[in-house]
Order: structure tokens, then sequence, then C-alpha cells
């Protein structure tokens, strides 16, 4: 600690450059945790996903419906527990821009299915028997400002509805258990839809999703409901919710190279950044640092100098992280709805220091180095 | 009592004995220093005076255990310091040598009262002891209302004298001055050899000098002569004891 204030007063020699140093640390250490969170945002489905779920859509692709006589087959599935359906509204609260998803839902297995996302039993009993009701996630009734009981209007342009407004009552709110867990979806009745919609549409969902009795089962069930419906009109594709939340991601395409290639780039240009400044910090104080050896500081000590200085420059960069843990909630809410939430976890968080540590050894050590073999008579002539 | 002749007493503070030191130069070897002899007994203040390139700063360095000899041999207070590891070197020198540079080598992002503490952070003395002789080595050189101020703020005089109080904070065996008013003017340069010659006369500190001024060297109790690395005393070749011989 008595060394402490040799290391700060040297930091701060050159104010201007300090502040440069940080700043490159803390703009790169900032766009770490955006990356992270954009990574964890995208990867999330699979990290929240239950490991006794599969999703049965449409073998040709998700957007083709199947039919919802499928379900009461499937159920029949000895390992099936329960099966809901699904079908996306895409529909417009006001303005396109308020987008969030909607979707009809089957109401008697809803909960069962997607036990951690907690509705209220008052709540989920008035929605039971309100056919215009809806289930709403607390973030999307944040973001509206929305309360129980308020009556919202939602058109959609698909279905063949466009231009017809759908009323809703707002009947509960659920809540995610984790905070990872989605809280921007709005649920409604598929009676509601159906009386809406053309004949056609009345008996096709959009997917199935099904709760099973044991993980170990998942293949054979997947297998068993592909191979009942096999060579006819709507042929289905099973896979694990894991499976199918990282099938949807590959479709942005390989984010996670994306992203690493970015973040790889960055750290590596900052610690060039990083190891030239503090090797130029060096060479202007050769002579400073002969004084020191010639008065008795060990060649240890020399060393812990300068890499004290890079490390501590590299903690104040953390201030990234912190500027992070501010603006990406304030990203996440402009973007509500696009993009699944963003937060900065606390795992972003400790990564970013050891990459900010890291950073700040690997561009201290080879100066360090340098200063600590610095021979003393040679050192005192540069004064 | 100062003797270039090798038969020094055992007692000297500082013995040095057939010291060489060659440089190379590209093909070319350099003899700095040839086969020298010095004995220094505690409380001496001795001047090396010669020209240019002949070896002064490098026997002050070789002295101080900032360079290794050729050959030979130099013990201070009993430790031959000549075959002493790296390390062991640095902690020798944190105990026993203070250093006073021409250009004062202070570390200008350091207040005075710092610049001073800096020898004894290598100490195990707790914050309040420090501050107590930092403050004792200020008040010795007249600047002990000036401990808060930063080199910057202090003049070509006062700087020298804080490198003084840093060289003395930690009471070391002797003093080494490389050209310690090389950079003053002459009435600084006064201020400065006075209290050198205080830390001498009233302290008992061993010092030995390095200078280009005939005036200054003039304040030490004994004058040697580099000439061609070899050490000659008032004139008289090596080998010639000196003071009273």
């Amino acid at each position: 600690m008595k060394f402490s204030r040799l290391i700060f007063a040297n930091l701060f020699r050159k104010k201007i450059r300090l502040v440069l140093t940080i700043g490159s640390f803390a703009v790169a250490l900032f766009l770490f945790a955006l990356l992270g969170v954009v990574n964890d945002a995208f990867s999330r489905g699979a990290d929240v996903v239950s490991a006794n779920r599969l999703v049965t859509i449409n073998r040709t692709s998700i957007i083709n419906t199947i039919p919802l006589s499928y379900r009461d087959e499937i159920l029949r599935i000895p390992g099936v527990k329960y099966v809901t359906h699904n079908n996306w509204f895409g529909g417009v609260y006001q303005d396109p821009k308020n987008f969030f998803p909607q979707f009809v839902i089957d109401p008697e297995n809803q909960r069962q299915v997607f036990s951690e996302l907690i509705v209220p039993d008052d709540q989920w009993d008035t929605f039971l028997k309100d056919r215009q009701g809806a289930i709403v996630g607390a973030a999307t009734m944040k973001r509206f400002g929305w309360k129980i009981g308020d009556r919202i209007p939602i058109t959609t342009t698909i279905y063949g509805l466009a231009g017809k407004p759908f009323e809703f009552n707002i009947d509960g709110v659920y809540h995610g258990e984790k905070p990872e867990d989605d809280e921007t979806q709005f649920w409604f009745q598929w009676e509601y839809f159906k009386e809406s919609v053309s004949d056609a549409v009345k008996g096709q969902v959009g997917w199935y999703v099904i709760r099973i009795a044991n993980p170990d089962d998942a293949p054979r069930i997947a297998k068993t409901i592909d191979n009942m419906y096999l060579n006819s009109p709507s042929e289905t594709k099973t896979e694990t919710e894991s499976a199918f939340q990282q099938g949807w991601v590959k479709q942005f395409g390989n984010i996670k190279l994306l992203i690493m290639s970015i973040g790889t780039v960055v750290f590596f240009t900052l610690l060039l950044v990083t190891g030239n400044t503090m090797a130029i910090s060096v060479r202007e104080r050769t002579g400073e640092l002969g004084v020191l050896k010639a008065i008795g500081f060990p060649n240890r000590a020399i060393l812990g100098f300068i890499l004290g200085e890079s490390m501590v420059i590299a903690l104040a960069g953390c201030i990234g992280l912190l500027l992070a843990l501010i603006a990406i909630p304030l990203l996440g809410r402009a973007l509500a709805g696009l993009l699944p939430p963003l937060f900065v976890t606390p795992k972003t968080m400790v990564y970013g220091v050891i990459a900010a540590l890291m950073v700040g050894f690997a561009s201290g050590i080879l100066p360090a180095y340098g200063a600590m073999r610095l021979n003393v008579v040679n050192a005192l002539r540069r004064v | 009592m100062i003797r270039v002749d090798g038969n020094g007493a055992a007692g000297s503070l500082i013995q040095v004995r057939g010291l060489d030191k060659t440089y190379r130069r590209g093909n070319e070897d350099i003899d700095v220093l040839q086969g020298l002899n010095l004995d220094v007994d505690r409380g001496d203040f001795v001047a090396f005076m010669g020209p240019s390139g002949s070896g002064k700063t490098t026997l002050l360095n070789l002295m101080g255990g900032l360079d290794v000899p050729t050959r030979g041999t130099i013990s201070v207070a009993g430790d031959e310091i000549t075959h002493m590891s790296g390390g062991k070197l640095t902690d020798w020198r944190a105990r026993h040598v203070g250093f006073i540079f021409q250009m004062y080598n202070l570390i200008p992002v350091l207040t005075a009262f710092q610049n001073v503490e800096l020898p004894l952070l290598l100490t195990k003395l707790s914050k309040a002891e420090r501050r107590k002789h930092v403050e004792v080595a200020l008040s010795i050189v007249g600047l002990g209302e000036r401990m808060d101020h930063y080199p910057r703020q202090l003049s070509g005089g006062q700087e020298q004298r804080v490198a003084i109080a840093r060289a003395i904070v930690a009471d070391p065996t002797f003093l080494l001055c490389d050209e310690p008013t090389g950079d003053l003017d002459r009435k600084s340069a006064d201020g400065v050899m006075e209290l050198i010659k205080r830390l001498v006369n009233e302290h008992g500190k061993t010092v030995l000098m390095v200078t280009h001024d005939p005036v200054v060297a003039l304040q030490a109790n004994t004058t040697l002569h580099l000439d061609k690395g070899v050490l000659v005393e008032a004139g008289v070749r090596q080998g010639v004891a000196a003071g009273g011989a």
C-alpha cells in the first residue's frame, strides 16, 4: 500500500494520456458488455428452455400451419403430459413501431406447459371466463403503462383480418421465474381468434409445445410424432425446445462467431494501444527508474510499479461496464419486442473485469519487464 | 585517512584493491580504471577530480554498487560488494549508500516530502516513523517549510538540497556525490557545499564526491586526481600514501 502513492502519482503525470487510455478501455468494455448482452439475448432461448419441452412445427417451415387435430393424437403418446398450441397473431397496437409478440394460446394447457411464466390463479380464472381476455407479460404492461382491466385494441394484417380491430381486456399479468424469462408476450384465447378467422384457418395452429414427463424420452417422442404424420399433407418437425431456439437464432447467421470476432479485434487493438502507451510512459522516465533502482528499489518493485499502473488503468476502464449497466437497459427498452430482453448479467460483468485485467496485464508486462531489466548506469545517463 | 597505495588499515570503511574496469566499444577494449587502490576511513570527505573520461564517475558507480568491476575488489564496512548478486547489491545500496546526482534526479510528480521518503519505503518503518525521519532530514537541509512543494516549485539549489535530504534520510554508511554543484550557480553551489561539509563535520558522514570544479574540490578534506584510470593525490602518483605521507 505504501507504494500506491508512487503508482498513482506516475499515472497522473500525463492526465490527458491517462484519460484517453482509460477511455479506450471504457469504450472497449462497453462494447464487450453490449456484445455479450446481444449474444446472451440470442442464445438465451437455449439457456432458459425447459429440458422437458418439445416444439412441433410444420416440416416445410414455421410459417406453415399444422392441423389442430394433431393435439389429441400427440397427447396419447406415452410420456407426453401436456400439449398447448400457439399461433402468431402479428398485431399492431396503435403504431407499427409498438411491436410486441402476441400469441393465440390454448388456455387449457398454456400454464401447465410454460410453468415458469407465472400468472396468479385469480387472474387466470378471470381470463378463462373472459372470451376477450388477455394475459400480458410484465415488461409489456410496464412499457405501455397498462393496468389490469384496461381495454386494448390490436389490429392484425394477417389471417385476412386487415383493418378489423380486436378488442382485448387485460385480465392478468405474468412474471417470469428468472430475470431472463421473456416478459413481453401477449396471450389471448383461441376461441376469440377462431370466431374471427376463415374456416380454413380455424382448424390450423402455428405450432405445438409439448411437455413431456422425462427429458430422456425426448428423442423417442419427437420421432414418434414425426413418424405419425409422415407422408401426410402436413408433415411435422419435432425437436427439443433448445434445438428449436438454436435453429431460430441460426436464421440470423452465426451471431456468436461474429460477436467473438468483433470482441477479439477490439481487445487486440486495445492491447496494442495500451501496450504502446505503457512503453512510451516507461521510456519517458527511464532516468527516474534508474534513480529508483540506484537508491535500492528491487527489480520486482519496479516490475510491480509498471504492472500496477497498467492494472489500475484497466480497472478504471471498467467504468465502461458500469456505463453499460445504465445504457443497455435503456437500449433494451428502445428495442423492446424487436430483440429478446437485454440486460447485463453478473457473468458478463465478471468476464468484462477479467478481460480488462488480462489486457492490463498483457499490455504492462513487456514494458514492466524492460523497466525491470534496465541497467542502472545506462538509465542514469538518460536523465 | 585516505590512502591510494593499497596499504590502508584493515579497519578502513572503504577498501578498493586492484580495481580494473574495461569497457568494450566495438572491437576495442577501453581501460577506464587500472589497478586502482583506495582506502577511505569513516568521516572522510574525498573529492575526485580529473579530465572528462578519466573514470571518476565509473569509480563512483563501482563504489556505489551500480556497476561491477572487470577485476579487483571493493569492500565497504567489511562487506565485499564486488561478488554480490544483483538482488543483494540492490539491498546493500538501500542500506549503505546515499546518492547525490548532478541533475538532482527528483521524481517530478512527488513532493519534496515524498521524494525524501522514497528510500524509507524500503524499510519496515511505520508511516509515523517515516514522517519523523523525513522531517528531520528536510530540516537538516533547511527545507522544513517546503516539504509539500513539487520539484518544479523549487530552485535548483533547493532541489539539490531535497536530493541531499533523500540521500541522508535512511542514514546510509556513506554518500556518493556526482558533480553535486555542476548544475548550480556559484551562490547555490556554495550553499550546497556548506551543507555537505556540515554533514561531514557535524553528522560524521563519509562523503566521496566527483567534481570538475577546483573551488568545490577545495572544500573536501582530501582531493584525489584520476588520470588515465590511475589515482594520484596532490600531484603525487599512486603508491604514495596520502594524508601526511
